[in-house]
């Protein structure tokens, strides 16, 4: 395998994107007819790269394994989109978001890549706002923005708590558009099941029907992975039941370095876990972390009470409260980014002040922003601002207003009313900066395989912002790989179709119809979720929020003798040729099972801490985290080699020209 | 927490399906109803038998795949959720709950519970856009202000989730409270108001082809809706249509 070359274009930081651009080869209109594109993934990167190569004239074939491209779950992202527009004269610049980026991830991210994102961040708003993208605005009739986690500006543009889904809807609707007129054919209800080199390019992939269990082939110019993030290893996280790695993982198996595995987000504010019985784990947006303060009580004997039930929250007086952010980090409070958040979590509740039965619990409380509107409500309409009720009562229709989804959704939940009572959170697995490691370009090691959105690595490092998630999604879909993707397309105008009766096809669709086979076959004794969950419980333990070098070796031996007796013991009921959910997933319980392994090697391998990657043996006496720059300032690309502990690894060394690194603190 | 479970089974669209009645016992109030449905499949695996076919994704909610109609409503006896916001504490003891599939000659059913819904995303495809590039090259998203009402009133609009459960609540099996809920989004907002003539005919025309039956006002839909959108809707999207045919 060729050396890593993360091909950065030469030139100073702020004008690599324009003269990258100007530079690289184009493809004529009437070229890009003759030309396929595949994408994999229907989120905020698929939809938005797949309208948009449709636009350009090129011929897309999309794929998505849910009923329609709209179910991505870009759709649940609540909280907001980031771009530096500064429209609230709070200083805010394309410099400084990308070095709040860079700043947020640790200083495990790539400069140039970051730099762009943040350049592009503002024709994104342009953009949706020209779709038709209802974006949240003021009285005056102009955008309105929110603060997130880990910056000190608010740049943050939002729709209530469903940003994720008007931005999709958006991007979904630029490619109906691109359906209705025929440049984008849609596969749904289509699981990519392999990647089909020709030539060492990729020129196609194996799927699976999932309404008849029947196996095609499709052939392209391209392959655009767009399949989102891993996060489902953990069994428990905030993902969608059909999110898994599988497209990515089996690029990875056919030649894509995998990187940086072990960087994984846990998120502050989730509603905790209420039992065995558990399928997934609900966000509650970081904008709440906007009017919500967080905290438990200062006492054990209040701890005790409240588990029992005799003590409510609201009865626990304020100096008996401890808003362990506000205490710990001054100058951010309950606005630090999301792994500092998690951690000083999982410290209070460690230390025995979790407040719900399973001790993992903490409060996330509004009454404060609720007095705090009601008193200007009551000023601004001339009414009485010492009448408690009313103050409480117009107080809390402007946090309706502002996330009543989200309240709506906790109280469904729950069953408690957060109007009235705090909410009780804890960290949950949320998102994966690791990913698919790409060029520049974002192209794959594989030539002519590209990868965008979560399934990459590039843009958060080692923790990423809030908000920056469907900022990524977005701008590498609409105008990054759009016109990089050319650069590597004009070898192929004159290529022609690729025939799918290739050895190469054929190759690869009879490895798919044997695994699928033998999981129908198996007659094992245990269901897929039975190791799902096993795993899920290793990867938490001792890949979660805190590492070590004892967990992480233990989680390496146990994933491998827990992949051995799944493909043992698994019984999946059914065909291979019909509608068999649990056949599907057993294929991405597969590949999670190898994935585990290389993320707890990874962990392994990095014995700093940095951004969402906690290594014990690496902490200040405070217990917060220490970088170790001098031996790890590089991005771990893996190359596969067989079994998940025979990865081979490879550095890409991480270059700071423009800003200084420095210790990350948010005191 | 012991049920009966009367759920609709069908192998595959052309099979004749039918309903079968499971016990299940042991169910906690907290959990939700897609969590109770995974307990019984993991019952069905472990004796053998073909677990029961469900659609369902982000289990919060908002992705709109989860689909089933129980005890004669569109996700089930609570208001504004969806079936995997449904929580078991909404049942009692000994309850028997009858599953079926959202029904509509524009829902074939793919295998028990499972329905294709993809004439929703055709009725986009025929005119749920505005036609503008994705290049970014437009002008700034500050340039034109928008009423905080109109604004306000088109994200309520926006935010069906596509599920269908209005088709399934409508004696008639019509679509028009998700067809008039894109169209309305749309005419709110001044981008989406230079092609509204077209949308709004080619989208209906789209739903009639689709094989949906008429509105006859009855607002089983809005009651049913997991995202609460008004009936208004309807109404403006009647309007619009009469003025668009008027000026056609």
């Amino acid at each position: 395998m060729a050396k890593l070359d993360s091909k950065i274009p030469k030139g100073s930081l702020s004008k690599k994107w324009t003269n990258h651009k100007s530079k690289i080869n184009l493809v004529s209109p009437a070229n890009k007819r003759l030309i396929d594109v595949i994408v994999v993934g229907t989120g905020l990167a698929g939809a938005s790269a797949s309208a948009t190569l449709a636009e350009l004239g090129y011929n897309v074939k999309t794929f998505c394994f849910q009923d329609s491209p709209r179910r991505a779950h870009s759709i649940a992202a609540q909280g907001g989109i980031n771009a530096a527009k500064n429209y609230q004269g709070d200083g805010d610049s394309t410099f400084r978001l990308f070095y709040d980026t860079i700043k947020g991830g640790d200083y495990r991210s790539r400069e140039s890549n970051v730099y762009r994102l943040a350049e592009v961040s503002t024709n994104i708003i342009d953009q949706c706002v020209a779709q038709g993208v209802p974006f949240a605005r003021d009285y005056g009739g102009l955008l309105d923005n929110r603060s997130f986690g880990g910056v000190l500006v608010s740049r943050t543009f939002y729709a209530k708590g469903q940003t994720g889904q008007q931005l999709l809807l958006g991007a979904y609707s630029a490619m109906n558009r691109q359906i209705g007129r025929g440049k984008i054919k849609m596969y749904n209800r289509h699981e990519m099941m392999d990647l089909v080199l020709i030539d060492g390019k990729a020129r196609g992939i194996i799927t699976r029907n999932l309404v008849n269990g029947e196996i095609e082939r499709y052939s392209a110019h391209a392959v655009v992975i767009a399949s989102g993030g891993y996060g489902n290893v953990f069994f428990l996280s905030t993902n969608a039941m059909g999110s898994n790695v599988s497209a990515s993982w089996k690029i990875h198996k056919r030649g894509a370095h995998f990187a940086n595995p072990c960087f994984t987000q846990i998120h502050p504010t989730c509603i905790p876990v209420s039992g065995e019985h558990q399928s997934k784990l609900t966000l509650m947006s970081e904008s709440l972390r906007n009017d919500g303060r967080i905290w438990v009580p200062k006492k054990l004997e209040d701890v005790k009470a409240i588990r029992a039930g005799k003590l409510k929250a609201t009865d626990v007086v304020e100096e008996d409260r401890d808003y362990y952010l506000e205490r710990r980090y001054p100058a951010f409070g309950n606005l630090v980014p999301r792994d500092v958040a998690s951690r000083a979590a999982k410290e209070r509740c460690d230390a025995g002040f979790g407040v719900n039965k399973t001790g993992e619990a903490v409060y996330l409380d509004f009454a404060a922003a609720i007095n705090r509107y009601g008193k200007e409500q009551a000023h601004v309409k001339g009414l009485d601002e010492n009448d408690a009720t009313l103050v409480k009562k117009l107080g809390q229709e402007v946090v309706r207003a502002k996330y009543g989804n989200l309240f709506q959704m906790y109280e469904k939940i729950v069953d408690q009313d957060p109007y009235e009572t705090p909410m009780m959170i804890y960290p949950a697995v949320h998102y994966t900066m690791g990913g698919v490691w790409v060029d520049y370009n974002l192209m794959t090691s594989i030539p002519g395989c590209y990868a965008i959105g979560e399934a990459n690595f590039s843009d958060h490092g080692a923790n990423r912002l809030g908000a920056s998630a469907l900022m990524q999604g977005l701008a590498d879909g609409y105008f990054v790989l759009p016109y990089t993707i050319g650069d590597y397309l004009s070898d192929d105008i004159r290529t022609g179709p690729i025939s799918t009766d290739s050895p190469e096809f054929e190759a690869a669709e009879k490895e798919v119809k044997d695994q699928m086979k033998a999981f129908v076959n198996n007659n094992g004794k245990h269901s897929v979720d039975y190791y799902h969950k096993k795993l899920g419980k290793i990867m938490w333990d001792k890949c979660g929020m805190s590492r070590n070098e004892k967990g992480l070796k233990e989680a390496i031996s146990e994933i491998k003798t827990l992949r051995e007796d799944f493909y043992k013991n698994v019984k999946v009921p059914g065909g291979s040729e019909e509608f068999n959910e649990q056949l599907a997933k057993a294929g991405r319980v597969a590949d999670f099972l190898e994935l585990g392994e290389l993320f707890a090697k990874d962990a392994l391998e990095r014995t700093e801490s940095c951004g969402g990657h906690f290594r014990e043996e690496s902490q200040t006496p405070e217990g917060e985290a220490m970088r170790d720059d001098k031996n790890f300032t590089f991005v771990s690309a893996w190359e596969y080699k067989g079994e998940p502990s025979n990865a081979k690894l490879h550095k890409e060394e991480l270059k700071f020209k423009e800003i200084e690194v420095k210790t990350r603190s948010y005191k | 927490m012991n049920l009966k479970l009367k759920i609709w089974r069908q192998a595959n669209a052309e099979a004749k399906g039918k309903t079968i009645t499971y016990s299940i016992s042991d169910i906690s109030p907290d959990m939700s109803f897609l969590e109770m449905m995974d307990m019984h499949n993991e019952q069905l695996i472990q004796q053998g038998e073909d677990p029961v076919a469900f659609d369902h994704d982000c289990r919060e909610g908002i992705c709109g795949m989860c689909s089933m109609f129980i005890n004669g409503e569109a996700h089930g006896p609570d208001r504004l959720v969806t079936t995997c916001q449904l929580h078991m504490r909404k049942f009692k003891d000994g309850d028997t709950i009858t599953i079926e599939p959202f029904r509509a000659n524009a829902f074939p059913v793919i295998k028990d519970l499972a329905v294709d819904r993809s004439a929703f995303d055709r009725i986009q495809q025929a005119g749920g856009f505005v036609s503008v590039n994705t290049s970014g090259n437009t002008q700034d998203a500050n340039a034109i202000p928008i009423d905080k009402h109109d604004a306000d009133k088109a994200f309520d609009a926006a935010t069906c989730i596509g599920c269908g459960a209005c088709v399934a609540s409508c004696k008639n099996a019509s679509a028009m409270l998700f067809v008039s809920a894109k169209v309305s989004q749309y005419a709110l907002l001044p981008q989406g108001k230079v092609e509204a003539t077209d949308r709004v005919l080619n989208m209906v025309n789209q739903m009639d082809e689709e094989g949906f039956g008429n509105c006859t006002n009855t607002g089983a839909c809005e009651v049913e809706c997991p995202k609460g959108i008004s009936l208004e809707n309807i109404a403006r999207m009647n309007r619009a249509y009469l003025t668009a045919s008027l000026k056609g």
